[in-house]
């Protein structure tokens, strides 16, 4: 048998490496994640690209998942801390489960305990690096919802994170209204992820959109979007101001 | 060994002088200055006929609204104005000073100013200040070549753009702008569209704020609303105006209209023009 012996660096206010057992910083992350409610559920889209710093280290890293039959979750920021999260929930409805009584977690209920998980850890500075989108629908009711990585928690009836706060939104707001047919829904998603491809540095062009509804869960296949690149300024841009740019 | 301690006169380029000053006080803590983004959302656009630009009317001091309605489409020549985001004493001063310089040049050139000299004539100035002049600008114009746009960093790089945005607002009203624009819109499409990114930024972005303010230039004309749009206007002022209390003992009510008083002249379009 062997043990780990932690490591012990005394106290974290005299002695500079005893927080080297913190998060101090993001290194593998995924941008943002877009996510509306829609007539017969949920829908939500992110990209596929995983940024190590400033290089694209990844370009299949799916951050959408389902969790148990009713939820959705989608994460933005740490990789690895994604991972964690996706073992944690795994083992909470594992446990739901073998309860075997007819019940299961609904998206309110996963909401709730991820609130916890990441408050917690917020709480002993030591936090998961990431802004969770919670999506789902349970006996008829569709329910959506983020977290931060201080615990932050809300529901709403669209959601964005990072990058997506920004650029997604303001669209959003505008556009977005009770009853979206499926297809008037991506094509709302499909607007906000093509801004945010032309403006978010780390953004890529390989998309999914995953669908929540009574029924069960669809992630689709990674496709790309068309991007237009062909304004007549952009040809020749500096003409009328030579030696600028 | 001879000791030459010459005062060499100025050649031109950077002076490093004040480098180990500098270093010496940023390991005194004295933090550089960085990019200030400030409260605004500045925008503009090239349609078919010209250019439009568009400004909220806000104007912050850290978290308070200094002025509710002020102006951030400054004139820099008759076919050519100016939105300025950053410090608002940057932004004034220098589209102040290049605007007199422009006309100095037009007295001497007998000709129309162009947008690249306005343009030139900022970024000369903002880049020997090294960013110090924290000024954002959207400098746009009709001349003798043509629609112009471009913006204008507080370092002093530019860009020439179809459509642009600058300001704490920016991403709001850049994201109307590309799932929005086209080209060769119309004068309608193109004001309508410059609102709705201006009003992304209002309500989307809390360092901006107030009205909408829009200046549409073409060639040989140019436009300027001033509060085109005022979507955040006063509400709840009670409707049955001031009543004194009950009690008050009313002793002599004489109106005397003002106009008998004060004469009002109106001058004729001076206030901005040649």
């Amino acid at each position: 048998m062997t043990f780990t012996i932690p490591i012990d660096n005394g106290d974290a206010v005299k002695n500079a490496e005893a927080d080297s057992q913190r998060t101090l910083y993001p290194y593998v992350t995924g941008t943002s994640i877009v996510a509306i409610k829609y007539k017969d559920g949920v829908l939500m889209a992110s990209d596929m690209g995983g940024s190590y710093g400033s290089t694209l280290r990844y370009k299949n890293i799916e951050r959408i998942k389902a969790i148990g039959k009713h939820s959705l979750l989608g994460a933005s920021g740490e990789i690895s801390d994604f991972q964690e999260i996706l073992r944690y929930l795994d083992e909470l409805i594992l446990n739901d489960n073998m309860w075997d009584d007819g019940n299961s977690l609904g998206p309110k209920e996963v909401h709730n305990y991820l609130t916890r998980v990441m408050y917690n850890r917020r709480n002993k500075f030591n936090p998961l690096w990431n802004t969770l989108v919670l999506g789902g629908v349970k006996k008829g009711k569709s329910y959506l919802g983020m977290v931060s990585m201080i615990g932050v928690s809300f529901e709403d009836n669209h959601v964005a994170t990072g990058f997506g706060n920004h650029l997604a939104r303001p669209i959003l707001r505008d556009e977005w209204h009770a009853d979206l047919s499926f297809e008037d829904g991506v094509k709302l998603l499909e607007k906000c992820m093509r801004v945010l491809l032309y403006r978010d540095r780390s953004a890529i062009n390989k998309f999914q959109i995953a669908k929540i509804t009574e029924e069960g869960v669809t992630i689709s296949q990674p496709y790309s979007l068309t991007t237009f690149w062909e304004f007549q300024a952009f040809h020749n841009p500096t003409a009328g101001a030579q030696g600028s740019w | 060994m001879s000791q030459s301690s010459v005062d060499l006169p100025p050649k031109g380029g950077f002076s490093f002088d004040l480098c180990k000053r500098n270093d010496m006080l940023t390991q005194k803590g004295l933090k550089a200055p960085s990019f200030l983004k400030t409260g605004t959302t500045i925008v503009g656009l090239i349609f078919q006929d010209g250019v439009i630009l568009g400004a909220d009317t806000r104007a912050t001091e850290g978290p308070i609204v200094a002025d509710k309605n002020c102006e951030k489409i400054h004139y820099m020549a008759p076919n050519i104005y100016c939105c300025g985001a950053g410090t608002a004493a940057d932004t004034e001063a220098v589209t102040d000073m290049v605007s007199s310089q422009l006309r100095l040049h037009r007295y001497q050139t007998g000709r129309d100013s162009r947008v690249i000299t306005a343009l030139t004539l900022l970024k000369k100035h903002l880049f020997s200040y090294q960013g110090h002049v924290s000024a954002a600008l959207v400098l746009g114009g009709v001349d003798i070549s043509g629609p112009h746009l471009h913006t204008i960093y507080p370092h002093g790089s530019t860009d020439t753009l179809p459509f642009a945005t600058m300001g704490s607002g920016s991403l709001a009203a850049m994201s109307v702008f590309e799932a929005k624009y086209k080209e060769g819109l119309t004068r309608d499409e193109g004001i309508k569209l410059v609102a709705e990114a201006i009003c992304s930024g209002i309500f989307n972005d809390l360092g901006s704020g107030s009205n909408v303010d829009i200046c549409v230039i073409t060639k040989g004309h140019k436009e300027y609303l001033r509060n085109y749009m005022e979507p955040n206007p006063r509400t709840y002022v009670s409707s049955k105006g001031y009543t004194f209390t009950k009690k008050t003992e009313v002793l002599l009510t004489k109106i005397t209209p003002l106009s008998e008083r004060v004469k009002v002249v109106e001058v004729a379009g001076e206030a901005m023009e040649e």
